[in-house]
């Protein structure tokens, strides 16, 4: 009974990290409507900024917000230089549809290097601000740790945070505005590219607590090469796809389902299956409801 | 202040769209723009407003010159585009889609009131606030449309094809709301249509496009008195 | 008369690059043959996405399935070599057929989403199974050159040879098959599948089809690649060999066979740059490490921002303006 328990707990643990980063990739497809491949590559590049930080402060309290609006401030570079070039050159033509994705691909790579060669190829560590022992029930230690535990509040304040922006401000109409019909939203005097600039700004924030905390929540370590930040790639596409790309309680649920099912892959069949299994899952989603749990729409041509 | 336009040149990739157009608005009056489909009344509106590059020519309303800067500068020189077909965020609730017409306005104060006076001059909206719009009728539609431009105050409305798709009935109403609007705001209304003599009723002056020129401009009477036009556009 | 008799075009080709392989050392071999192999892989991307219009990020993975069946056919069954790369071609084509039959309901994104999982996940396979033979792989080894062709004639020219012989005839064929029924199919569904569909054509089926080819020839680029090295492992294709390829195809011209040498080339010659770089300067292990990775991403993200059709259909369309006026 105890290990079902923890199981759900090390489920959900991890879906929380990968929610933060479905909500980055969701906030940038309802804002631009394109897929950001590097998105993991900036949370990479804000974790290693929150290291240089947490080296410099040494305090993690102060690293994690500043690290935030650092990783903002990236996203919202890479909005202006990438993005805005790519709308401005885009072509017709059969290649179209691809450019960018292939674009922030490219992306992805060059972060990659530049990261490598600033810091290496080495495995760095960033020390966790809180506990990674459990808490006791009784005589139990159940597989939720002070650590874990900061971190769901964290999504979890994200998510009211950001659902509050986006429903119920001025700001978040227009984001919303802006995705689902730019020229309309042009035409009612919105300026479109800033908007667009601040959505990237706040993918970017997300992103950057999602790449530090999944690395104080797991070994500590970090590298460009590393196998948490394929998997943050990976499961944080997963995750908004199946939570439906349009929105964010739905990439929240997506990635808690995702994260549940990995972890009983995990504990009761084998922890190398877990690739296929979450792709497996990522196909049977798209193939048999591809508007994701929560979407509405119908209709998948991107 | 009038809108002035003066051989203006648009082109769509290799195809000239609009060829030298020149005509005049003077302020407060309701000029119709038709013709034939592909004549290039859209690109014409789409030109004012910001949306398509001009290769040539000038157009200012007032002072303020259209063929410069990007649309969201215009809304704030007090254009406002309905453009053609879903001019409405269907993913939007009514009153969202009411209240982005008026997000770049300061004064909050103020927009509240255009709410109001919008909500006054169709009434249907104001019953469905909070529903989503495409739950919302074709007519409907086309008043949110029109409602959410009102919401930005604007002294030139620009309005392509309100009538396209709709019932009889309802084209009447948003003609008539539309004449309405002129006469009680003192607004300039620019309207392209292709239902030429619903157009032609309520407008004062008119000007006939064909193949990207002006066949024939002047008083939307004389217009409707032109046997050209008759045959061409109004079906007798 | 090369334009009419494309064959001879080929054949002429093929005796030049004889020629060549007698006059150059070791290690530009064994480079040429890496570029044959990366001729073959990128041709299958150009299929795939500039043909179909399916966008593809995982023909790693499609490569490993070549490797690995070629490897296990010739451990397990003795098979000789030319039916091991028969046998890659057709697993690889049969994962593809699965793969495509999935990717024809998605586009864009998801589709390039999809195929990114399989490229991460399909390796760690290899490790669950021990018939795949863990991290350390399985060998795969072709044997020596035949006698016939002399003492001198070493192993890699021998590889040499095979996959230039191999992307040689993958070519041909490929371009015949381009210009054929089948080739223009593929065009119509890439410009627009719904009219392509109103045309009579079965969309499915074309892309599935495509999908299936390309994996096939993906296969066979992967079955040599395990040759060169005499081993298939997850370690040989990794993620970087994903996204290599897609690079290459786009520098290629993603959307004509034509420019194919130009991103095998450059592929190979980045790490050359990179390493008389690193020896012309003196510079730090860290930014020898990464610079092939610097280059290939920037090159890539200038390339698809400014030519995004490639640079010969690029010329070709600056020819055609000019031939109109």
């Amino acid at each position: 009974m105890i290990q079902f328990f923890n199981m759900l707990l090390i489920g959900i643990g991890a879906g929380s990290i990968y929610a933060l980063m479905a909500i980055a990739m969701v906030l940038v497809w309802r804002s631009t409507r394109v897929i950001n491949f590097a998105q993991a590559g900036m949370a990479l590049l804000s974790t290693y900024i929150g290291f240089e930080l947490v080296q410099k402060t040494g305090n993690f309290w102060i690293a994690l917000p500043l690290a935030m609006v650092l990783g903002a401030l990236f996203s919202a570079l890479v909005e202006i230089l990438l993005i805005r070039t790519l709308i401005k050159h885009s072509t017709s033509g059969p290649v179209a549809g691809i450019v960018p994705i292939i674009a922030t691909l490219g992306l992805l790579g060059l972060i990659r290097a530049c990261i490598g060669m600033i810091w290496g190829n080495q495995d760095i560590q960033i020390q966790p601000p809180l506990s990674k022992v459990g808490f006791k029930i009784g005589e139990e230690t159940i597989a939720l740790s002070p650590m874990n535990l900061l971190v769901l509040l964290a999504v979890l304040g994200m998510v009211v945070i950001l659902g509050f922006i986006f429903q119920k401000t001025s700001l978040g109409l227009s984001l919303r505005a802006s995705a689902y019909s730019p020229e309309i939203a042009q035409l009612a005097g919105i300026r479109v590219g800033a908007i667009r600039t601040i959505g990237w700004a706040i993918a970017g924030a997300a992103g950057a607590a999602a790449g530090l905390l999944q690395t104080v929540n797991g070994t500590g370590a970090v590298s460009p090469d590393s196998l948490e930040f394929s998997l943050l790639l990976t499961f944080g596409f997963i995750a908004a796809v199946i939570g439906g790309l349009e929105s964010l309680p739905g990439a929240v649920l997506g990635a808690v389902v995702l994260g549940l099912v990995l972890a009983v892959v995990q504990i009761y069949i084998s922890g190398t299956l877990v690739f296929i299994v979450a792709f497996a899952l990522l196909l049977l989603v798209l193939l048999v409801r591809p508007q994701g749990f929560i979407g509405v729409k119908a209709g998948r041509r991107a | 202040m009038s809108l002035i336009v003066k051989d203006l040149i648009v082109d769509h990739g290799a195809i000239r769209a609009i060829s030298g157009v020149s005509f005049t608005v003077e302020t407060g009056k309701l000029s119709a723009v038709i013709g034939a489909n592909g004549a290039g009344k859209s690109t014409l509106l789409r030109t004012l407003s910001g949306l398509n590059k001009a290769a040539e020519g000038t157009a200012h309303w007032g002072e303020h010159n259209l063929l410069h800067g990007k649309p969201e500068s215009h809304v704030r020189s007090g254009v406002s585009h309905v453009s053609e077909g879903k001019s409405v965020v269907a993913e939007l609730t009514v009153e969202e889609n009411l209240d982005l017409g008026a997000l770049w306005r300061r004064n909050k104060k103020e927009a509240a009131e255009t709410k109001q006076q919008v909500i006054e001059l169709f009434p249907r909206l104001g019953e469905r606030l909070s529903q989503r719009a495409d739950t919302l009728s074709g007519g409907e539609r086309q008043m949110l449309a029109i409602g959410r431009a009102l919401m930005s105050k604007p002294n030139l409305l620009l309005l392509d094809e309100p009538s396209l798709g709709l019932a009889p009935l309802v084209i009447e109403q948003i003609f008539q709301t539309i004449r309405g609007i002129v006469d009680s705001m003192g607004m300039t209304v620019v309207l392209v249509e292709q239902n030429a003599m619903g157009a032609l009723k309520i407008a004062d002056t008119a000007v006939v496009l064909n193949l990207g020129s002006v066949a024939t401009s002047g008083s939307a009477a004389d217009l409707i008195a032109d046997p050209a036009v008759r045959a061409a556009y109004l079906g007798y | 008369m090369l334009k009419k008799h494309p064959l001879v075009g080929f054949a002429l080709f093929g005796v030049v690059l004889f020629l060549l392989s007698n006059r150059v050392d070791e290690l530009r071999v064994f480079q040429g043959a890496t570029v044959a192999i990366y001729v073959i892989a990128i041709a299958s991307i150009i299929l795939l996405t500039g043909y179909s219009g399916q966008v593809s990020l995982g023909h790693g993975a499609l490569l490993a399935i070549g490797g690995y069946a070629a490897a296990l056919a010739r451990i397990h069954w003795g098979a000789p070599v030319w039916l091991t790369f028969c046998i890659a071609v057709l697993a690889a084509a049969l994962g593809g057929y699965l793969l495509g039959l999935a990717a024809a309901r998605l586009s864009g994104p998801y589709l390039a989403g999809t195929t990114l999982a399989l490229a991460i996940g399909l390796p760690s396979i290899a490790n669950q199974f021990p018939l795949f033979g863990g991290e350390q792989g399985l060998l795969y080894d072709i044997g020596m050159p035949p006698a016939s062709l002399g003492e001198d004639f070493t192993q890699y020219k021998w590889y040499f040879w095979i996959s230039s012989l191999a992307a040689l005839i993958s070519i041909y064929w490929l371009r015949n098959v381009m210009n054929s029924r089948y080739g223009r199919n593929w065009k119509a569904v890439r410009g627009n599948d719904v009219a392509a569909e109103l045309a009579g054509i079965n969309v499915g089926r074309n892309k599935v089809l495509a999908f299936t080819v390309s994996a096939g020839l993906a296969g066979l680029a992967g079955a040599l690649l395990a040759m060169t090295i005499s081993t298939v492992s997850p370690g040989a294709f990794p993620l970087a060999l994903s996204f290599s390829l897609a690079t290459g195809a786009v520098l290629s011209g993603v959307t004509t066979l034509g420019g194919v040498m130009i991103g095998a080339v450059t592929l190979v010659a980045i790490p050359e740059i990179v390493d008389t770089v690193v020896h012309r300067f003196e510079t730090s292990e860290n930014i020898a490490n990464n610079l092939p990775g610097l280059l290939v991403s920037t090159l890539l993200i200038l390339t698809v921002l400014f030519v995004p059709n490639g640079p010969v259909e690029q010329m070709r369309a600056r020819h055609e303006k000019r031939a109109k006026r």
